[in-house]
């Protein structure tokens, strides 16, 4: 837990510019507004959750950080460089939900993991030092012994442990990963906790979307909640209680939101509202 | 090997195996995208071209590469921006791409069906000099970006969102796969025809895939399926007097059947060693039982 309050100190003493910054971002699929003006900042070696119920825009403010959804008002940062500019993409690994990686060819961990190395390619050559880091790669993951084998032969786990080692293959400094944990078996999630712990030990700055907090918990500093397109909360994450605090205790719970507050908002509260920012209540949150 | 003394037997056999390179080297990524039927469509669009050819008297190959780029550009475009109603607008693509061949040929002086057909079933043994120019420097195109781009064209097609996210040139890379699909149709319509072209696309990948589990494999499988059936299907035209273009791709089809048979039994040999002597089964494996069951029997 020292290592938390380290790292909060170093980001409370305001060290460069954010490495994600979102002002009054809103956003609509379709005609649908799913963000409506949110404020998002991770600092350099921060690990921020992003926390909500389904629907509540969590996916879409982690898509318009990568560009994969167009921001219709407010601003987006990365590096302090307005998204539309920034074209430094081996700075960013990105973890999408697993469900968007399925190609109609088989594909090895190792041809699937090498995909995710060609930001740091030139035209796509790949030198000693690539194939290395492939091998690095699958190594921090803990699927060295999987290499060879087709990704459809993974288990659910194994599979989100190869789109993780893709992101990581690049030597991000930020990692952005949409619902890590979603339909992993226990050993996975175990592995996966081990890999981030040491990237985030090495400074690298993460944003994940998360549906509940379960055994990531001890490794984030800060936990953003949404509702309905808007912050409910910003803070500190909730602290475990009780049998929850047990590293891989099964986490089965309805949406975080259902505690925090009645009634459908329609325009963004200020997070800091006393009202909407009350105790957070573990047991239902987590 | 008489076969070998006749000219036309030469270039035959010449654009055949470029044939057999190229169209599963593209086809493999059309798969890969799960766009398996857009060689189709490129070919009911190159008619328009065949027909223009004709009514221009121009060369009629590049006349259906140029159109076939140009509906394949097309193709990808509606993919891009028009997300709702996308399937609605290939088909009159499709449908007017065949329509407007039918018509060229028809206000062509002295053209008829007659002159289609040889383009919509193949016609290896009129394969023209310029033809074979026109073929060689289209694959040495297509093997190009076939081979030189994989990495990046697997990228795309495996994933495209996280394609974008590593900063590839997702769009170009898209256009650059529906123009070198289109250019392989073009290069095998004088071989297969127009309206057979998408199955030496597609089958021999699906072929390959009884039997491998990487990509690098499937690719390597595929083409040289392609190149088997291709040389076999000519060979056979030769000494039976059979068309080549339906030879081919019942050739292949048959390859298909049969590495499909293949697979059944090494799928459960794969099962039983590792069952048996395989490495030690980690914890994740053993927690799921669940997922165990179709762990053997993929990606064979």
């Amino acid at each position: 837990m020292s290592d938390r309050s380290d790292r909060a100190d170093r980001k409370g003493s305001g060290m460069g510019e954010p490495v994600i910054a979102l002002r009054g971002v809103r956003a609509e699929l379709g005609a649908r507004p799913v963000l409506r003006g949110i404020d998002l900042t991770v600092g350099r070696g921060e690990v921020v959750a992003l926390l909500g119920a389904n629907g509540s825009g969590k996916s879409t403010a982690v898509r318009t950080v990568i560009g994969q959804v167009p921001v219709s008002a407010g601003t987006v940062e990365l590096f302090g460089t307005p998204r539309a500019r920034f074209r430094d993409w081996a700075r960013l690994g990105y973890v999408p939900q697993r469900t968007t990686a399925a190609g109609g060819v088989p594909a090895t961990v190792t041809e699937v993991v090498s995909s995710g190395r060609l930001s740091r390619t030139r035209f796509g050559l790949f030198r000693k030092a690539d194939h290395a880091a492939v091998r690095h790669a699958l190594e921090l993951v803990d699927l060295a012994d999987r290499a060879g084998d087709p990704v459809d032969a993974l288990s659910g786990g194994q599979h989100q442990r190869v789109l993780i080692a893709r992101a990581l293959v690049a030597e991000p400094e930020l990692l952005i990963m949409d619902e890590p944990m979603a339909g992993v078996d226990l050993a996975s999630q175990e592995v996966l906790a081990a890999t981030l712990r040491a990237q985030v030990a090495q400074g690298t700055t993460v944003l994940l979307v998360l549906h509940e907090l379960g055994p990531l918990e001890p490794l984030i500093d800060r936990a953003v909640v949404l509702r309905d397109g808007c912050v409910l909360h910003d803070g500190p994450p909730p602290r475990a209680v009780g049998q929850h605090a047990l590293p891989g205790h099964d986490h089965v719970h309805p949406s975080p939101t259902a505690a925090l507050g009645g009634g459908a908002a329609h325009h963004c509260h200020d997070p800091h509202a006393p009202a909407d920012a009350g105790p957070l209540r573990t047991g239902l949150l987590s | 090997m008489e076969i070998l003394d006749y000219a036309f037997m030469q270039r035959a056999l010449l654009a055949a195996v470029l044939v057999g390179i190229t169209a599963p080297a593209v086809g493999i990524y059309l798969v890969q995208r799960r766009q398996a039927l857009m060689g189709d469509g490129i070919g009911h669009v190159a008619m328009t071209g065949v027909g223009l050819g004709f009514l221009l008297s121009a060369s009629p190959v590049w006349m259906a590469t140029l159109v076939s780029v140009l509906g394949a550009v097309l193709m990808e475009l509606i993919r891009w921006y028009g997300r709702t109603r996308g399937d609605i607008a290939l088909a009159m693509l499709f449908y007017g791409g065949m329509a407007g061949g039918v018509l060229f040929i028809n206000l062509a002086p002295g053209g008829s069906n007659a002159n289609l057909t040889s383009y919509l079933f193949g016609s290896l043994s009129t394969v023209s000099e310029s033809d074979v120019t026109a073929i060689c420097l289209l694959a040495a195109f297509v093997v190009l970006v076939a081979l030189g781009l994989r990495r990046q064209l697997f990228a795309v097609s495996q994933d495209e969102e996280f394609a974008r996210v590593t900063g590839l040139p997702v769009r170009a890379l898209n256009l650059l796969t529906a123009v070198t699909a289109a250019v392989t149709v073009t290069v095998a319509m004088r071989v297969v025809g127009l309206l057979l072209v998408s199955a030496l696309m597609v089958v021999p990948v699906a072929a390959a895939q009884q039997l491998s589990r990487s990509f690098a494999a499937t690719f390597a499988v595929a083409v040289a399926i392609g190149v088997t059936v291709t040389i076999g299907g000519t060979v056979t035209s030769y000494y039976q007097d059979v068309p080549p273009g339906a030879t081919i791709v019942l050739l292949t089809i048959a390859a298909f059947l049969l590495l499909t048979a293949l697979a059944a039994p090494l799928a459960r040999r794969r099962a039983r060693a590792l069952a048996a002597g395989g490495p030690p089964a980690d914890p994740a494996e053993c927690a799921i039982p669940a997922t165990r069951a179709p762990d053997g029997g993929v990606g064979v």
